[in-house]
């Protein structure tokens, strides 16, 4: 299987504003003009949770890390784990200086409520690809800490999600070599997207240029 | 659409600019003039020798606030900016098209067919309004002119052809341009353009509105992201934002020129607001730059409704959003670049 080198390394975080509009992912990721608006509020919120402590806190049977880097070379991506606890199992893996074996679940923190979209499980799944390949296992469920409702929603890892994932991953690889920022569809999310004044969105479904000038010379 | 912000206009040559907290402070002799919260700025403008202060420079920089500096006389001497906006991409696909003469061309040709046309709309509205009191025959011959100067210049391919229609059917406007004005005709009158020094009152205000309109160009095309040093029809020359000359091509006639004669044909400006200098040079006062500057800014103000993009925008976005649509038609979302055209 082809490997990408950490040169070619896309952030997993983008995966939300592939799925929410590929678009938008482009705009933010390949032409990076907008990064101030949105990578910068991201990076310190990033900031604030890398200041948690980046030890391994044990309770009972469970230890939690925090903030832990990840990356898949098979991907192409790589990121970061709000958590990841270890569980102590009967059919789990070992984990260096601890005894027995464990079973590896994420948890991804998000602000608001659970979203209509799947922009989180598809960040989700693709921190589980990261892991399993960095750990070498299998993990078949995470889950989302939605802090609005204050609850966890598990996330069971389908063989579905994981396809849908990685071809994600693949075609974000294909629009990032060839410098492309895609046409998509305008809809409602349009009037939600921070960009939409940058990325002019209308402008897809506007008249020709040459129409234009024709439509304005003209006696 | 973005929003518009102020621009803080420093028309008197002895006031220092300095930070303190979040606040522009003006500085005269060491003495505080006044006090203004950089949270709303887009950008200062700075007449004179005094200068700013390093903290304020990097607060500009930070924030992405143009701070330029232009000569009392009111000549452009440069602009301050920060980190260079990320868009590589963007960046080279400008200079891939910058260095490849046909692509320029089909860009040029644009903003010449806008120009041309946007002049020839100056001097419709000056028939239209005025049938009685303007020479409506010369005009409507150079409307004429500028007409098939226009329809030729759409198909050129060649930059250097480009220039030399772009040339005549500026010598053809600017040969009438002086009946438009209809008010202070002993006091304000066009004879030709004289740059440096401008020797006229007209030539001295249009100096000054070009020098706006550029360096807020100029601006507008680096907070999209793109080199307002690397143009298509103007070639590179050190120091010029060559760019910001090429969209300023069909912004002059709306924007410059129009606003000149509004302040000469309402009696905003008066010939007691100019002085003139031992070499002939003549300058607005003090006292006129600084209305100048308000009724600029008041323009920047009103409403238009874009063209192309059918939405309502202040005229002061219009550089902004020329420059947007020349980035997304770069980065492959337009068939062509869609020029400023108004009716």
């Amino acid at each position: 299987m082809m490997a990408y080198n950490e040169e070619q390394f896309l952030m997993l975080s983008g995966l939300q504003h592939f799925v929410f509009c590929r678009r938008q992912w482009a705009l933010i990721h390949i032409e990076q003009v907008w990064e101030d608006n949105v990578l910068t509020v991201e990076g310190n919120t990033l900031h604030e949770k890398a200041d948690d402590p980046f030890v391994r806190e044990k309770r009972g049977d469970t230890i939690y890390v925090r903030a832990l880097p990840i990356h898949s070379y098979t991907l192409g991506i790589n990121g970061i784990c709000d958590m990841v606890e270890f569980t102590k199992t009967t059919k789990g893996i070992t984990l260096a200086n601890e005894d027995g074996q464990f079973a590896v679940k994420p948890i991804e923190y998000k602000r608001g409520a659970p979203k209509k979209h799947d922009a989180d499980i598809a960040q989700l799944v693709a921190q589980v690809l990261c892991l399993e390949e960095m750990l070498q296992t299998t993990i078949d469920e995470a889950a989302l800490y939605y802090h609005e409702t204050r609850r966890r929603e598990i996330v069971e890892i389908t063989e579905e999600w994981r396809d849908k994932v990685t071809a994600m991953i693949k075609e974000m690889h294909q629009y990032y070599e060839r410098k492309y920022t895609p046409r998509v569809k305008t809809g409602k999310h349009c009037k939600s997207c921070s960009l939409q004044h940058i990325c002019l969105p209308e402008l897809l479904n506007k008249e020709s240029v040459l129409a234009y000038i024709d439509r304005m010379t003209r006696e | 659409m973005k929003r518009l912000l102020n621009i803080v206009y420093v028309s008197q040559s002895d006031v220092y600019l300095a930070l303190n907290g979040k606040n522009l402070v003006l500085l005269k002799e060491g003495e505080e003039l006044g006090k203004i919260p950089i949270l709303n700025l887009e950008g200062i403008c700075t007449f004179g020798h005094q200068g700013a202060s390093p903290a304020l420079m990097a607060t500009c920089m930070e924030q992405n606030i143009s701070l330029t500096f232009f000569s009392s006389s009111g000549r452009f001497r440069g602009r301050l900016t920060g980190a260079i906006n990320g868009n590589v991409t963007l960046r080279k696909k400008q200079y891939e098209v910058s260095m490849d003469e046909l692509e320029s061309a089909a860009i040029a040709r644009h903003m010449i067919v806008g120009k041309i046309y946007n002049a020839e709309q100056n001097l419709k509205r000056t028939i239209r309004d005025h049938a009685l009191r303007v020479n409506t025959e010369r005009l409507t011959q150079v409307v004429e002119r500028l007409k098939q100067a226009r329809k030729l210049a759409f198909s050129i391919t060649s930059l250097e052809e480009l220039r030399g229609i772009e040339g005549n059917a500026a010598s053809a406007y600017f040969s009438v341009f002086d009946e438009c004005i209809l008010q202070q005709k002993e006091d304000f009158y066009y004879k030709g353009r004289s740059r440096r020094p401008p020797l006229d009152r007209v030539n001295a205000l249009l100096s000054l509105a070009y020098s706006l309109l550029a360096s807020e160009t100029a601006a507008a095309l680096e907070g999209v992201g793109l080199d307002a040093y690397v143009g298509f029809l103007h070639r590179d020359r050190p120091g010029r934002t060559s760019l910001a000359l090429d969209i300023m091509e069909e912004l002059r006639p709306v924007i410059a020129e129009r606003f000149v004669l509004k302040l000469i044909n309402r009696k905003q400006i008066q010939a007691s607001d100019f002085i003139v200098k031992e070499n002939g040079a003549v300058l607005l006062k003090d006292d006129a730059r600084r209305s100048f500057f308000k009724l600029w800014q008041e323009a920047k103000q009103e409403q238009v409704t874009h063209p192309y993009l059918k939405e309502k925008i202040q005229w002061g976005l219009v550089p902004h959003v020329q420059a947007l649509l020349l980035a997304r038609f770069l980065r492959g979302d337009l068939d062509a670049y869609p020029p400023f055209l108004i009716r």
